[in-house]
């Protein structure tokens, strides 16, 4: 081998060496400043990781549209939901009264909310859209109490960096960040167009992060868990979107 | 090594390296985002004017193709299988690699001087006479002269510069018009396009024009000399005349 080629090779080897560093520190550095979706590591994780990281560089505080009463939809779209099953049909029957939103992991008092509590607290309306992420939409009035404030009252922790939450559907539950979690449009929803929230739009707890598209919208609550890691919920991919081949932020 | 003197005389210099890999980045990207768009469209092929729509709504116009979604009303019986998860990753994915390797490519262009040589049409190219000359030699499918190899003609000047200003631009305006995250940051941009099922349906429109692009883009290059031209595209030189196939 001769001498250029051997100083060519080393000098290689260093720039590999370097620019591998760099890429560590740079990862390191996106990951401790929220930057890195939970869903990174899977096939297209670096177009994901582009979008995660610069909607929450250039948009973390940015508001979703919020519309006139005149504009509110007058044939909002349910959607179809699985069967809802015996509990529900259960709580339902009952006026759910006995519903209950849990919250529980990273929190100073863990507790549960009954629905007449949670009527109890300050309340925000907003009229945004929700946008399911096949193309439709439709706007309306949500009324609820802001993630936000439950999250104070329970006392979430400063290291807190995700909001898990669940349905009373098997097999649905999605997380977000907090930078979603603590946004003034997210909303434990309890009320739509004035009403008490029908069934078939998520009645009588729905998580809005009017931020994200249809199904980060998870209808039916039933728990909150304050988390600083997502990788011990479900394969650790974030929700159960990933785990259904969706990406973890629906944000786009 | 060879160097540019040494090079054999048959080989000349067409395309700069930044053009050749932009273009089939570009190329690459494009397709993807045509396969996963198209995925995307079939959970919902009906389209809207306006802020919102859905199945309870009027629509503009629906598409007569089947859903993957049997809430949409499609008129077949049958539902294709639900494939917007990856799609809707690789879209974003292949749309990132358009926008930066567009940006890459306009920077060069607007330094380099490659848009004001290569792609600005002479003024005496703009006259009525030569257009229309041109407009119906192409439409005559005629295959084009020699020294044609070496720069493009003004229809393809236009037609470039079309899609490089005003229909690329378009796509990833009404693109990011879409997202809810994005929306609240510049709603202006969705508002002047009517809305945000406005945007979905002019997305459409724009990447079909884009698609036509594509289609007449490459028979043109048949029409060329197909060979010769992809070459010319991926080693960036151009064989003498008579060497064409």
């Amino acid at each position: 081998m001769s001498e250029i080629s051997r100083r060519k090779l080393i000098r290689i080897g260093l720039w590999g060496a370097a620019s591998a560093s760099a890429l560590g520190i740079a990862a390191n550095l996106a990951d401790r400043y929220g930057l890195i979706p939970p869903d990174a590591g899977v096939l297209y994780g670096p177009g994901e990781t582009l979008t995660y990281a610069a909607q929450r560089l250039l948009a973390r505080h940015a508001m979703a549209r919020e519309f006139s009463r005149s504009e509110i939809s007058t044939d909002p779209f349910a959607n179809e939901v699985d069967p809802l099953g015996p509990e529900f049909q259960r709580l339902q029957d009952g006026g759910f009264v006995d519903w209950r939103l849990a919250v529980d992991g990273m929190v100073a008092r863990p507790t549960s909310f009954s629905i007449a509590e949670l009527m109890s607290f300050p309340h925000k309306t907003q009229i945004t859209f929700i946008a399911c992420e096949e193309g439709w939409s439709y706007i309306a009035e949500w009324s609820g109490v802001p993630l936000a404030h439950i999250l104070k009252l329970v006392g979430a922790l400063p290291q807190a960096r995700y909001v898990i939450y669940r349905s009373i559907q098997p097999d649905w539950w999605e997380s977000i960040d907090m930078a979603d979690a603590l946004h003034p449009q997210t909303l434990v929803t309890t009320g739509m167009n004035g009403r008490q929230l029908p069934v078939p739009f998520g009645g009588p707890l729905r998580l809005r992060v009017p931020r994200q598209l249809g199904y980060k919208n998870v209808k039916y609550i039933t728990s909150l868990s304050v988390s600083d890691s997502l990788k011990r919920f479900g394969k650790g991919l974030g929700s159960a979107a990933p785990e259904g081949g969706y990406a973890w932020y629906a944000g786009i | 090594m060879a160097t540019i003197s040494q090079m054999p005389e048959t080989l000349r210099p067409r395309h700069p390296a930044v053009v050749r890999v932009t273009h089939w980045l570009i190329t690459l990207a494009f397709l993807a985002l045509l396969v996963s768009g198209v995925e995307i469209l079939i959970s919902h092929p009906r389209f809207y004017w306006g802020e919102i729509g859905n199945v309870n709504t009027r629509p503009l116009f629906t598409l007569p193709i089947p859903s993957s979604r049997d809430t949409v009303p499609t008129g077949y019986g049958y539902v294709l299988p639900d494939q917007n998860g990856w799609s809707r990753y690789l879209h974003f994915e292949a749309a990132w690699v358009v926008v930066l390797t567009g940006l890459l490519y306009v920077t060069f262009g607007l330094t380099k001087g490659h848009f004001r040589r290569n792609l600005l049409p002479l003024a005496s190219e703009l006259s009525p006479t030569r257009l229309a000359t041109d407009v119906s030699r192409h439409l005559r499918f005629e295959r084009p002269s020699d020294d044609q190899a070496w720069s493009y003609n003004v229809l393809q000047r236009l037609t470039y510069l079309l899609v490089i200003f005003v229909l690329f631009p378009l796509v990833i305006w009404t693109g990011l018009a879409m997202p809810p995250s994005v929306e609240g940051l510049f709603p202006g941009l969705v508002v002047a396009l009517g809305g945000r099922q406005s945007a979905r349906t002019l997305h459409f429109f724009v990447s079909i024009f884009l698609v036509l692009f594509l289609l007449v883009h490459v028979f043109m290059v048949y029409l060329a000399g197909f060979w010769n031209r992809v070459r010319a595209m991926i080693v960036g030189r151009v064989p003498k005349p008579m060497e064409r196939v």
